[in-house]
Formats: C-alpha cells, structure tokens, sequence
C-alpha cells in the first residue's frame, strides 16, 4: 500500500514546498563569483543560454549569456530565478524509506538493495511486465537514452513511457506522418525573416516568452501576425487578426481556412504535384467546411476567417507554430495535421522564411522523445515495432531482436494498468504524475495501489510522497549532458557544482540500480560523455541521427542541428529544403481529417468549457518552480478566469469564491473576471496539487493515435460560494 | 554604487509598451542587484486587467529637470553628468515623500523599512563595466531596450520619443518611449480608456 506514510501536513512541514528568496550569502556573494558557468535554463524547450555563478561551491546567480545566439542574454522571470533551486531547503540529501510515520534515512546500498529484492519479487510473481518505468523529459539525452535502456534491459519491461506524452507526443505523431520525421521544420531565425507568423494554440509570451522577440523582429520588417486562441493572451493582443476559437474545434477551423484558400487560389499546384501525396482527398474533405457552414461551430465569424486565408495567401513567405493549444485534444494528431494541411498545399515550407514548426515544452521535449524512453520507440526515434528498427537496436546493444520487450502502455495507460492492478511496481524519475495527469482523483488512487513505488527526485514532489522508497538525484546544474532544443539543435548542459549531501548523479543511480538488477555489463559507463558516445553511435541510421555530434562540435558551433550523421557534417538547421521530406518516396504526405467533438462536450448539466494551461511564473507540475519564492509571488494560487458576461449571468464578482465542477470532481477557488477569454470558456492553469489542482476536473480521454490527455476540453459548471 | 571616474554612459533605454507580456522579467533581473537584493527598481504594472493583458513597465525616466531633485527639501537627489538622476543619497534623505508626488511618471519610492527613497540609477555597477542593465538585457520581447537611438530606430519600426506634455508642462527624459512612427510629443492626458487593438475588437465578434 503507497498511502501517504504520514498526514500531507507533516511531510509538507518536513520537505516543502518551502520558499527560497536569496542566494546562499544574501545578493552580495553574485558581485564577486568563484566561477561562472555557461549553460542553459532548465525549464522549458526554448532552452535559453544562462550563465551561473558559483561561490564557495554554491550557486549564487544568474548573468545572462548574450553569445548563445538562440536567446542573446534573453530570459524569462524562470530563468532568471531558477538558480534558488539549488541549495534549497528541501534538497533530498539521503535516500528515504517509508516508514510508520513518514520516511526515515536510509543507507544508499541498502535502498539499491531494496530495489532489486522488492523488483525480482513482483516480477518473480507476476511478469516482468508487471513492474513499470515513468520517466521525464526534462532530462539530458543522455539520461533519457539511459531511462530506455535501463527498462527495456536491467527492468525487462516493456511498459516504459515519459511525461512527453503529456506534451509533444501529438505534433510528434502528425510530423511522422506527414514529413517522416519528427522536429521543427525551420530554424527560429526564419522566423524573423517570415512575411506572415500564424500562431495556435500557444500563449507563447507566458510559455514560451522568448519567441515573442522573434514574432516582434518579424513584425519590424513588416510581417503580419495572426493568433487563434480561445483567450486573447498577450501576444494575441496586437495581432493583426485574432480568431478566438471555440476550445476543440481547431480541425475544423484549418480546414475551413484550407477550404478559403483554395478558393482563393492559393495553392501551389506545382509543389504539391511534385513534393506530396494525398491533396485530392484533402480538397475533397474541405470542400464541405466553407467558413459560413461553419462559422457557428468554431465560433468566429466566416469573414474572420476568410481574412485569415487572404493573409496566409498574400504573404510570400509563411512560419506556422503551434503547442498544446491545439494538441491536448483526442483529436490532438488530427489537430496537427491540419495545420500541416495548410502549410504544404501553399507549398510554404523548406524555405528560409518559410515552415513550420511545433514549440515544445520542456527543456528537453525534443530530444528526450528521440532516445528511446517512449513506449513505442527506441533510440534514434525508431520504431519498436519496425522490426529492421528493432535488428539495429538489439544489434547495437549485443542482445538478440527478442530480447527487447514490444510496445508498451502509455504514461497514463500505466497509471489506468496501477489502477486496475495489472502493474504492482513502479520505478520513477522525473514525472510528477498526481499533478500532471488529468482526473487526479483517480491518479492518487492508482499511486495508492501501488505494492512497491521507488521514485528519483531532487525534491519530494507530490507523487515522490507516495513511495516506498525515494533516490535523492540531481538538479539540473549538478550534471553533464546534452538536451535537443526546440529548434532541433542539441546544445550542452554543463555541471556547475556537484549533487549536495549523499545525492547523485542521476545516471549513477540508474546505472547503480541496473548493477543490482544483474545488468552491469550493459551499464558500464563512467561519465555523461560515455553515454553520449554510445546514444550517438546507436542513433547511426535512425530518424534522429546524432552520430556526428560530439560536446566538442556542440561547444564549438553553439550547438548542432540533428541530422548530422558524420563527424564532417555542419548539421541541419532547415528540414525540407527543395521540396525533398524523409518518407521513403520523398513525399510529404496529406491527411484528410474530418472535425470530431470532443470527448466531452457542453451540456445542460455542465455548460461550460474548461480548458487549462500555464502562467509565465510557474513551470509544469510545479515541482521547482513552487518552491522558488519569487515565482511564487507573482502568481501564489490558480485562479478561473471567466468573461464579464458569463460572471454577470453567474452573479460572480471579481475576486469571489467560486466552486467549479465537472463530472471528476470540484475545485473552490477565486474568480479572475477578464474580457479576455471567450465567454463560453473559463481557464484555470494547472500548476498546483490537491485542493488547487485543475487536474481534479479534467478527464481521461486521450488522442488514439498519441495518446495525449484532452486538457484543453473539459465540461464544467461554476458556482459562486457564500461569502 | 558609486560612479566610476570618467565613465560615460553608452546607451539609454528604450521602453516599449506595446511590446510588453507582463512576464516581469525586468523585476525578477532589477531585484538580483546586489546594491538592492530582493527589491526591484522597476515595476510592472497591468493597466486595466479587467479589460486588457496589457502592461507596462515604470521605470525611471531621469527627466532632464527632474522635478524629484527640485521639489526635495534635503537635497538629497543629484544628477551625475551622464544626466542619470540617482537615488536618494542615504545621509540627506529625510524620507519626506516629496519626491514620489511630484514625478509625474510615480517612479520613485519609498523604503520606510530604510527611511530611504530608492529608484533605478540605470545600473551604475553594470554600466560601469560595459554591461547593460539587466532589465533589458533580459527582456524577452525586447519591450525594453539598452542602447543608441540610432541602434533602437534601425532595429525598429517604432519611433522613440522623449517629450511629454502634462498639461503645460514639457517634460524632456534620458529614457525613450516607443512609439508610433508619426507621433512627435505624447501629450499625457487623464482621458479614457485606450483605444481597443483589432484583436479586442476580434474577441468582441466571437460566436458563442
């Protein structure tokens, strides 16, 4: 049983969240710095060069980078505060078991120990399937490489997923086929040069704010902007045009965009003759979506939309990005592929200036799903049902093709298989699932049935509370490695100071656990380069190709486009260029796709759509981010964010109590009354856990394809509370 | 921080409203100072939330007659020859407020906890040694800006101004505004609300 060891009060008291405001030493020590430290933010997939400062062994500060081309000193409030993790208060500095009364201080061969005893015995009883791996994508490549390998070899399981499939899993599975690969067509500059930037479903100046600064180098030169987003974020605020559609109804609105298009005569008959497959039945589909049909269901009237097309048509030079606005859908794949739709009927893509791209999340949400920790995926971002695929990968790591488990459940069918009792064992590092998943209700009921819980973390995250056993690793400054941006360039992590008290190194845990579980001679590595060298090697010939790639290169040339698959190639900034895509044929593929409702629609009951997200000061489920005390400040609580009309229909003031439901459960919290949403639409963003955690009223219905949760759609009602 | 000998400021600053996400960067960077850590020179402001997402960053504007300078009592506030009005000296300031009513851009404040009026002095301990002030090297949609007028203008489709009329009074500022490109004097007028962007006007359309 994983029942909290304790009441959630006393482990709040013993391990946080605590607030950190100053440096150790107090502002002083930054002034005069032992060393400083290039590397980057660990926060989110725009990966801003930072520059640390260390005194006395400790982490002081921040300067910004201004040579790292990417981001030129340029950060967010995160990345100026995300030095306040370090030393913190609530470091985990020895491995903790639970005990009767909480967790209590265990020796490090001991915990290892327990580990492969507590994971030989449930798989003794009940399969090797029956114990599974949750990783992170905020890892090094190394690491995530590693998290693969270690499941799939020293756990034997094939269930191994990562909280990407929270994330990039939908623009991954529409970018595979469509284009047969999965990064950011272009590089940020071409961005800059662009005649026209659409955006989608991306409040790019709260989650991705070092964008806005290339949107803005666009629109000095003259470029339009045009934002569809359900709420008028702000960089939809000074947009062109702003289309504010109704939250999953994005398949229809870019067909009906396409379908304008054609009308117009926008399309580049001649790319698509000689560089795609499948438009007929495209022009067929969107035939039937003329934006005065469907004006109603999207919620923005037909002309808006014309606008929109005329925009795309007249500019010469096009940038299309989108993020989880249009991907937390069960149609999230669909969602995509209509984007992409857009872009290659227009034949605007594999041109400077010209392309596409998906802004990732977290700080390696590029290339953490390349490496092999995904259920359906080995390294090299190859298929682990492609059966040539799987030859390469067991080829590489000595071990026959039937050897290396099959596909295996996704992050949130893992936590569905707790549930029902189908998985006894979890081993986790890096997710904090009981906030990140939708239903969380149903999450802490799964984590509680849980026979053995062993989770890696820094800090004893909501989840980590739950298990039986927890590794203290390392922050993100306390190791080497490498992470792949959202551009596709994969730039260098470098270690500022070492893991404090008996912590470690992430990848020594893993490797010391592998060791224990009969593995060693697979996990014989002696530093984050090692692995690197050996991930580089086995991604010779897969999609993702990084066996050019070295610390050295990436040093030297501020980081390397991935495919670069010899040691001579410079990389490759720009994906597409002449029209050539990496299906076999060469071809970018179409996809007719036809609109779906969500999976919980708007009714009598419950008459109001919640759609959920981010604030600029907070990172995800919070983990770090709550426990930094100036980021805390800017934003303490959630709070629902409804339009005047709906809040003067509800009798709802700004600022009151206000008990939201949907059929998962309730949330009290305050009304933040703002004509900047749609009125049929409140937000409430989800950085928060228990009481405060918009995941108690999301659901679990997911994208078939990709399997992300729908957290942009949810039916709910609002009452206001007595005073 | 003191001011080093013959150094000369090579840059102002440049603010750009319409550029501004509320992200508030520029506080979390200004408050690392360690002249003043934990409290930030410069402050994000929403202007009307209940019916826009736009802000604004305050920032001292070091007026060219700093009416701050002029209307304290204890003389406490001095302009070096770059033309950077400083804070408060800390052995004149006698904490009266004068100075925080009458800048007519409400930038300066008062610490109580220091008896002590503090405001941005353009990062003396940066600039001295050829750093721009944190705020704006850390911006992240280059609302602000630490440079020439020259540079700012050639990056720019915005115009920079730095005449303001408050009533009959003309007021002449180091700092910038961004602007658009045929204004010439922004005339600072307690009218209504501002006009709403396209995008306002967009949401207002929306089929429900």
């Amino acid at each position: 049983m994983a029942r909290l060891p304790a009441p959630a009060e006393a482990l709040a008291d013993a391990f946080g969240p605590h607030l950190s405001y100053e440096p150790p030493g107090g502002f002083a020590a930054r002034a005069a710095p032992d060393r400083k430290v290039n590397t980057h933010c660990c926060f989110c997939g725009q990966q801003c060069g930072v520059t640390l400062l260390v005194k006395d062994e400790r982490v002081v500060g921040i300067e910004p980078w201004e040579e790292f081309p990417f981001n030129q000193g340029k950060l967010c409030p995160k990345g100026i505060k995300r030095y306040l993790q370090n030393n913190h208060p609530d470091r985990l500095l020895h491995p903790l078991v639970r005990t009767g009364r909480g967790f209590g201080r265990i020796p490090w061969d001991e915990a290892l120990d327990l580990v492969a005893e507590r994971v030989g015995r449930l798989q003794a009883r009940y399969g090797r399937d029956s114990v599974a791996v949750l990783s992170g994508a905020s890892l090094t490549n190394e690491k995530a490489y590693l998290m693969g390998k270690f499941a799939r070899l020293a756990v034997g399981t094939r269930h191994v997923d990562y909280n990407g499939r929270l994330c990039m899993v939908a623009a991954g599975a529409g970018n595979l086929r469509a284009f047969g690969i999965d990064r950011a067509a272009n590089p940020w500059a071409d961005i800059v040069s662009t005649d026209l930037v659409m955006v989608l479903g991306s409040n790019v100046s709260e989650c991705s704010p070092i964008t806005t600064d290339y949107i803005w180098r666009a629109r000095d030169r003259g470029a339009k902007l045009v934002v569809v987003d359900p709420r008028l974020t702000p960089i939809a605020r000074t947009a062109d045009l702003y289309l504010p559609v109704r939250p999953g109804r994005d398949s229809a609105l870019m067909n009906a965009i396409l379908h304008a298009v054609i009308r117009l005569g926008g399309v580049d008959h001649d790319f698509v003759e000689r560089h795609t497959t499948g438009f007929d039945e495209v022009r067929a589909l969107v035939e039937r979506y003329a934006p005065e049909t469907v004006e109603r269901l999207v919620g923005i009237p037909a002309r808006r939309i014309v606008e929109a097309a005329e925009l795309w048509v007249q500019a010469p030079r096009t940038m299309l990005l989108h993020a989880r606005g249009i991907e937390h859908h069960t149609k999230g794949v669909e969602n995509v592929l209509a984007c992409i739709n857009l872009v290659l009927a227009t034949g605007k893509i594999g041109k400077p200036g010209s392309g596409y791209a998906t802004i990732t999340g977290q700080g390696n949400g590029q290339g953490a799903r390349e490496q092999g920790q995904r259920c359906n995926q080995l390294p090299g971002a190859r298929d682990i049902e492609n059966p040539a695929h799987r030859a390469e990968v067991a080829a590489a790591w000595s071990v026959a093709e039937s050897a290396l488990p099959g596909k295996g459940a996704t992050a949130p069918e893992i936590v569905e298989m707790i549930h029902r009792g189908e998985i006894r064992g979890l081993v986790s590092i890096c997710f904090n699932p009981l906030v990140s998943l939708p239903d969380a209700t149903f999450t802490q009921e799964a984590l509680e049935r849980l026979d053995f819980f062993v989770a890696i973390d820094f800090f004893l995250s909501e989840t980590a509370r739950h298990a039986d056993l927890v590794l203290p690793g390392s922050l993100h400054e306390e190791d080497e490695g490498t992470v792949t941006s959202t551009e596709g360039r994969v730039i260098r992590i470098r270690k500022a100071v070492d893991p404090p008290g008996e912590a470690r190194a992430d990848w020594r845990i893993i490797c010391d656990l592998a060791r224990r579980l009969g593995k060693g001679h697979q996990f014989d590595f002696h530093s984050p380069s090692h692995i690197f060298a050996e991930l580089t090697r086995v991604s010779r010939g897969g999609v993702a190709d990084y066996s050019g790639i070295t610390y050295e290169k990436i040093e030297r040339q501020m980081g390397v486009f991935w495919p670069c698959p010899d040691a001579d190639h410079p990389g490759t900034p720009r994906l597409f260029e002449g029209g050539r895509f990496h299906h076999p044929d060469g071809r970018a593929r179409f996809h007719a796709v036809e609109y779906r409702p969500p999976a919980e629609d708007v009714d009598a009951d419950y008459p109001i759509i919640l759609t959920t997200g981010r604030v600029v000061s907070q990172f995800l489920s919070g983990t770090q981010t709550r426990r930094i005390g100036p980021l805390v400040d800017q934003y303490p609580e959630p709070k629902v964010e409804l339009h005047p009309k709906l809040a003067g229909r509800l009798g709802v003031c700004d600022g009151d109590r206000v008990r939201v439901s949907s059929r998962r459960g309730h949330l009290d919290l305050a009304a933040h009354v703002v004509a900047t949403i749609r009125p049929d639409t409140v937000f409430i963003p989800y950085h928060w856990p228990g009481e405060r955690s918009a995941n108690r009223l999301t659901l679990r219905a997911y994208d078939p394809i990709a399997g992300i949760p729908e957290f942009k759609v949810a039916a709910v009602r609002i009452e206001r509370l007595p005073a | 921080m003191s001011v080093s000998e013959g150094h000369r400021l090579t840059g102002e600053l440049f603010i750009d409203p319409n550029r501004c996400i509320g992200c508030r960067a520029c506080e979390e960077a200004c408050s690392e100072c360690p002249g003043h850590g934990g409290h930030t020179m410069i402050h994000l402001d929403f202007l009307e939330r209940a019916t826009s997402v736009q802000t604004a960053p305050t920032v001292c504007m070091h007026c060219e007659d700093p009416a701050c300078a002029s209307v304290c009592p204890a003389d406490a506030i001095k302009v070096d020859p770059d033309g950077v009005v400083l804070t408060a000296m800390a052995e004149r300031c006698i904490g009266c407020g004068n100075c925080v009513l009458a800048c007519p851009f409400g930038v300066p404040e008062l610490h109580a906890a220091r008896d002590l009026m503090m405001k941005c002095d353009l990062c003396y301990d940066r600039t001295s040694v050829d750093l721009k002030p944190m705020c704006a090297t850390v911006c992240p949609s280059g609302a602000l800006f630490f440079g020439t007028r020259e540079e700012v203008e050639d990056l720019r489709s915005a115009r920079s101004l730095n005449v303001f009329e408050f009533g009959d009074e003309v007021v002449r500022t180091k700092n910038h505004l961004m602007v658009p490109a045929h204004t010439r004097v922004l005339a600072v007028t307690p009218t209504e609300r501002p006009p709403r962007t396209p995008a306002e006007q967009h949401l207002e359309e929306a089929l429900c």
